[in-house]
């Protein structure tokens, strides 16, 4: 099924397109749907769960329920380049907490989940991601920083300062 | 992530991380895929007979015979069956199912492609963790080289109207969802909450129909399992515990890393030995053997071997074998409510034991941890933890009491200095992170 209007690039709605054909059942695309929609505006808005439910051919409600389950779904922009930092057990051992507070500080962002004002950066404080044996670890989306000290954490925020100024 | 190396370890599932076995012809030029020609030769029973001989154990945690799980797929049912392979890895303390995925994906594919061919299914789906995106586009690489060497699709490896197909798909945070009913609602686009059993998944599953449903590292073996024969990759291990394991050995030690080591190795040499022994000179406390869920064992109970049964036997478990240590330092209560704080987070509510258990729990364990707790709390906390076991539809209100019984009876006098009149300072958890107090409060 092709959507008539959409709100994605050429590229993605095509991609998406051929998702919903991949499974037995249509809505089985739904979440990763919602996720690459996501990386493409940025957060799951109105217009991504309107076309998302007529692509898989279901309810917005029945979209916002699924949606609101899911820990990377967000309802609300965040930075464009967000800093999810792992406290849980292995990187709360090795420091993950200073790594949170460090770039807390360093960006001026107290609450969590919040955004700097220029846009371009957001911290989180997320649970396990899958990095224990290379703690502390941060994903700034989805790029694994590991083995984060306060310099390297530095480093890594100046790199994506770096790709965000225009060419 | 890097590898690491150690003189103990037996490379069987690791034997091609680090050799660019990620390329299909390096794969092929290392012996893979050949196991799954032989299996369409071998058929069905014998494929599922030497898996059972082998007695590989599920990975994920419960380990459950991989062999007998399988042979528990209806023959010849009219409904089209499908094989799940679980890389929802979210259990702290655990990451060993990353480097199979970096380092040698297309192990999964095959490992896959055996399963299919054991339970005659037709269509094989990878469930990666939302946050493993980098490691979902090698695998959806991996899929399309073999799409286009016949080893997935139409008439595989050549063979007039064999079918097998295989695809990736991407989760979006969510640790329940590694919980295998809950693992199908998901792959069904729905919230991840589990299912009741009976039905078992091996026979109503994925869409209604028998679906085998196993961890990443366990379909990465099966291959492996073929390639040794099942009696040789059993000698490698334990009674009834077969092969070797991905060890991912995190905390206070001097070598952090996963390391491949047989089934039933001690526990005090992968953490003094393999890993380098005590960051810094300093003196062991305690270490969690399995993945944040199974319960704490004490510096003097470490002389055990890993394997499900003599974990099971010295009160704990091997569940993920993500063995997390810590030093001298740690306060047991800031750990213990670490700990509670992650379930509390990812509890999906369907259960009330599990949904008003872990809150609750979270609760008093940070009214003790900020000195504001009283002598009763510590009982409440261990009745309430054992009134959770067993009454919840899938096992993370179990996960979440195990540990928290373990804590609070092993260390019960690191519990009761915080109701004493000069309790300890608190630690990281509150000072560095005031937000958690404030959802405390909620």
């Amino acid at each position: 099924m092709s959507t008539p209007t959409t709100i994605f690039s050429a590229e993605l709605a095509a991609r998406l397109d051929r998702l919903v054909t991949l499974y037995p059942v249509k809505r089985s695309a739904l979440i990763p749907m919602l996720l690459y929609a996501q990386d493409e505006i940025g957060y799951c808005s109105d217009a991504v769960v309107a076309e998302a439910a007529v692509r898989v051919g279901i309810t917005e409600l029945d979209v916002r329920n699924v949606l609101s389950y899911y820990s990377m779904l967000r309802q609300k922009p965040l930075g464009k380049f967000h800093i999810q930092v792992c406290t849980n057990i292995s990187c709360m051992l090795r420091g993950g907490y200073e790594i949170l507070e460090h770039c807390q500080h360093k960006l001026g962002v107290h609450e969590n989940k919040g955004v700097t004002p220029d846009g371009l950066f957001s911290v989180e404080e997320v649970e396990c991601i899958g990095a224990c044996c290379w703690a502390p670890a941060v994903q700034v989306n989805y790029d694994y920083v590991e083995d984060v000290t306060p310099a390297s954490m530095d480093a890594a925020i100046d790199k994506y300062r770096q790709l965000a100024r225009p060419q | 992530m890097y590898l690491v190396s150690h003189p103990d370890e037996v490379k069987v599932i690791s034997f091609r991380f680090g050799q660019g076995a990620e390329q299909i012809d390096k794969y092929i030029e290392l012996g893979g895929y050949e196991q799954a020609r032989r299996a369409i030769d071998m058929g069905p029973e014998a494929i599922i007979n030497e898996v059972k001989a082998s007695n590989l154990r599920g990975r994920g945690g419960a380990g459950f015979p991989t062999g007998l799980k399988w042979s528990f797929v209806p023959k010849g049912m009219d409904r089209p069956k499908y094989i799940l392979v679980n890389g929802d890895e979210s259990e702290p303390g655990t990451c060993k199912d990353r480097p199979i995925c970096e380092y040698d994906p297309h192990s999964i594919i095959e490992g896959t492609i055996i399963a299919g061919l054991a339970v005659g299914a037709k269509q094989g789906f990878i469930y990666m963790r939302g946050e493993y995106r980098y490691l979902l586009d090698i695998m959806d690489k991996c899929i399309a080289d073999a799409y286009a060497k016949g080893f997935l699709g139409k008439n595989i490896f050549g063979i007039e109207g064999l079918d097998f197909d295989c695809m990736s798909h991407s989760g979006a945070g969510a640790y329940e969802v590694g919980e295998e009913s809950a693992l199908m609602e998901s792959l069904e686009g729905k919230r991840g909450v589990p299912r009741i059993r009976p039905p078992f998944p091996a026979v109503v599953g994925l869409y209604g129909g028998p679906t085998v449903i196993n961890n990443v590292e366990t379909i990465a073996s099966v291959p492996h399992v073929l390639r040794l024969g099942g009696a040789e990759y059993a000698k490698i291990g334990t009674d009834r515990n077969g092969g070797t394991r991905l060890f991912g050995i995190s905390g206070h030690v001097e070598k952090p890393g996963v390391y491949e080591l047989p089934m039933g190795y001690s526990l005090r040499k992968a953490i003094y030995e393999v890993a380098g022994g005590i960051k810094g000179g300093k003196k062991l406390k305690a270490v969690v053997p399995g993945g944040s869920s199974t319960p704490v064992l004490k510096a003097d109970e470490i002389d055990v071997g890993m394997d499900f049964d003599q974990l099971a036997k010295a009160g704990t478990m091997l569940g993920s074998a993500g063995i997390v240590v810590l030093d001298e330092t740690v306060s047991i209560v800031e750990f213990a409510l670490r700990t509670i704080k992650f379930y509390q987070h990812e509890s999906c509510g369907w259960c009330i034991p599990c949904r008003e258990g872990t809150d609750w729990l979270k609760k008093t364990i940070t009214r003790v941890y900020q000195g504001n707790g009283v002598s009763k709390d510590l009982d409440n906390i261990k009745y309430l933890a054992e009134n959770m076991m067993g009454r919840t539809f899938c096992p993370l209100g179990d996960a979440a009491a195990m540990p928290t019984i373990g804590f609070i009876t092993k260390f019960r006098d690191e519990f009761e200095a915080f109701l004493s009149e000069n309790p300890p300072t608190p630690g990281l958890v509150l000072q560095q992170a005031p937000n958690l107090v404030q959802l405390a409060a909620h």
